[in-house]
């Protein structure tokens, strides 16, 4: 339907743009202003997404490696000696994939739930001329950008603080633009998925039912292929999105076994379509009354 | 019309129904100040919320410049400002850049977004605290900046939901000034208050609301002769057996309009006869007079008339 036959465009003194227009440049607008708060919160961004790798790390890459007879405790060697490549390679995708994935809860649920809580600045969000489910999106495609930058932030961590080799290379570079981008937005997806599900005065108790599960039922420390010894679990982590999001980064980034490539996307774009879906009814329920 | 709203209703359905607006029809003309007076849960908040697009209405419907809002809510919100209950500002931006940004979110270039945002900072006065955050201004400040933030996209039509609710005395005549200041710039403005001195002070037409239903509307000169009288005498008494008997004897009293018992004591319309305070004084002394208030004829006492309770019950 157009609107610029409406009344509405009588009084207006410049002629009144179509619809698209208005929610184009309405949707420019918020990411512009997220855009802007971000660069200026650059230096927070940044400690927060490398403090953990970093760490991560140093422990298990950098400080076992080198302990005199830390070689039972040390998952490089047993990894290499067992055939799975060694443990600096395995956690550089898995590591990248935590970092996509926590950016989008810090840059979605986070703040999500305290505007929902605290602050209702999503009040006035919600006035701008834009279909409410397009603001929800336009939150998703924003975090996705921020879990880019920390996939970029860490891949050179995990490349070069190890003090074994780490072996990557890319053999497709389309297939590792998919992985990343449809992993991001997953990843804002899920954010905006817990972000409106969970109860803003409950939201802390989601690093220790959500995050740290995912995280460690992920395949982040271990590639999916390791997992043939227990069934159980091989089958039992397919229903955690993480799961795509560090298998898909292992394949694109790194040689050795791997879960097939089409159903890592395909997982991927189901998770996309089920997280968005849940997350904007979710947005719906609580901003619209 | 600017705000049409026809047969407006809202059920909250849960385990208990409630039905927090009954039918409201309403007629904003252009540039008036219109204001909806009603105890707290009278519905006016949601009939407002309903206006602004952020509650869906079991029926009825509202047309906002002629779009159909409860249709259209995106494209409604460009002829819509809104100042809500509570502080909605960006924690993350200085002052200057909420209003920049909201005039992007609207669709202005950058380049007019700069001089809207300089313009709306001299007009409220704003000059000195542009890089101030939200979380440094007092109440009365950040209610001043909302206001300037919810015009400056030049919308039509200004929601402002009880927006002298915890503000100091001071500011909130200063948010009057800056409210009659809109109707200079064409800005039509609705409001919900229950400061039955705010209404009678701000609005050309009142609306009284209680229980999701509009009890009568007109412009708060006509509201108050309604009541068909200048003052009010709210008398105390310690014998309250004899409250009906005093009260006949009162309203047979020349220039009184109407003599009605309270809870404890008579409530005396009276439209200023000479004398007639003493007369009333001393039918009362009998009765063990405890106290006496005189009060000019306010949009409170027609909503007494109306509901038989106070506005703050």
């Amino acid at each position: 339907m157009s609107i610029s036959t409406l009344p509405i465009s009588q009084a207006t003194h410049e002629a009144t743009p179509g619809k698209w227009t208005v929610y184009g440049r309405a949707f420019a607008g918020l990411f512009v202003r997220d855009l802007y708060v971000l660069r200026r919160e650059m230096f927070p961004f940044i400690i927060r997404v490398c403090m953990n790798p970093l760490l991560f790390l140093f422990v298990f890459t950098y400080i076992m490696p080198h302990m005199s007879g830390g070689a039972a405790m040390n998952p490089t060697a047993q990894m290499a000696a067992s055939g799975g490549g060694n443990f600096s390679t395995v956690l550089l995708p898995g590591l990248m994939a935590v970092a996509i994935m926590f950016s989008g809860i810090a840059a979605v649920a986070l703040p999500l739930s305290q505007e929902f809580g605290v602050t209702r600045e999503i009040d006035d969000r919600v006035m701008c001329p834009l279909p409410v489910g397009a603001i929800a999106l336009e939150k998703i495609v924003f975090s996705s950008l921020q879990s880019m930058i920390a996939a970029a932030v860490v891949f050179p961590l995990a490349y070069y603080v190890p003090s074994t080799p780490v072996a990557a290379h890319v053999s497709s570079w389309p297939f590792l633009l998919a992985v990343l981008v449809l992993a991001s937005l997953v990843a804002g997806a899920l954010g905006l998925t817990i972000g409106t599900a969970v109860n803003p005065k409950q939201i802390g108790l989601i690093f220790g039912v959500v995050v740290m599960p995912i995280t460690f039922l992920g395949c982040v420390y271990y590639p999916w292929a390791a997992l043939k010894g227990m069934p159980f679990i091989k089958y039992g982590v397919l229903v955690n999105p993480i799961v795509y999001m560090s298998e898909g980064l292992r394949a694109a980034l790194t040689p050795g076994a791997h879960m097939p490539e089409p159903l890592i996307l395909g997982m991927l774009c189901f998770f996309l379509a089920l997280l968005t879906w849940l997350g904007m009814r979710g947005f719906l329920r609580r901003v619209v009354g | 019309m600017i705000v049409e709203v026809r047969g407006l209703r809202k059920v909250y359905s849960g385990k208990q129904e409630v039905t927090a607006v009954d039918g409201i029809d309403l007629s904003v003309k252009p540039g008036e100040i219109y204001g909806l007076l009603g105890p707290n849960g009278a519905g006016k908040t949601t009939t407002i919320s309903i206006c602004t697009t952020r509650v869906i209405p079991t029926a009825g419907t509202v047309r906002i410049a002629g779009v159909d809002a409860v249709a259209n809510p995106a494209i409604s919100r460009r002829a819509i400002g809104v100042v809500p209950q509570y502080n909605t500002l960006d924690r993350a931006c200085t002052i200057s850049e909420n209003i920049y940004f909201h005039c992007l979110f609207f669709g202005f270039s950058r380049a007019e977004a700069k001089a809207r945002t300089t313009q709306l900072l001299d007009q409220f006065h704003l000059g000195e605290r542009t890089k101030a955050y939200p979380s440094q201004l007092s109440g009365g400040l950040a209610q001043r900046v909302q206001i300037a933030r919810a015009i400056a996209h030049r919308p039509k039509v200004l929601f402002l939901d009880e927006p002298s609710a915890g503000l100091d005395p001071q500011s909130r005549i200063a948010m009057w000034e800056a409210v009659r200041a809109l109707r200079e710039e064409g800005i039509t403005v609705v409001l919900t208050t229950h400061y039955m001195e705010e209404a009678d002070e701000l609005c050309d037409r009142v609306a009284i609301i209680d229980h999701g239903k509009i009890l009568v509307e007109d412009t708060p000169a006509a509201l108050k002769n309604s009541v068909g009288a200048q003052k009010v005498y709210e008398l105390h008494l310690r014998d309250r057996e004899s409250i009906p008997a005093l009260a006949a004897t009162l309203a047979g009293y020349n220039g009184v309009s109407k003599a009605e018992p309270t809870g404890d004591g008579v409530r005396v319309l009276a439209h200023g006869a000479d004398g007639l305070l003493a007369e009333v004084l001393a039918a009362a002394g009998p009765y063990g007079l405890r106290d006496l208030n005189i009060t000019e004829a306010s949009l409170e006492t027609v909503f007494i008339q109306l509901t038989g309770r106070d506005l703050r019950e």
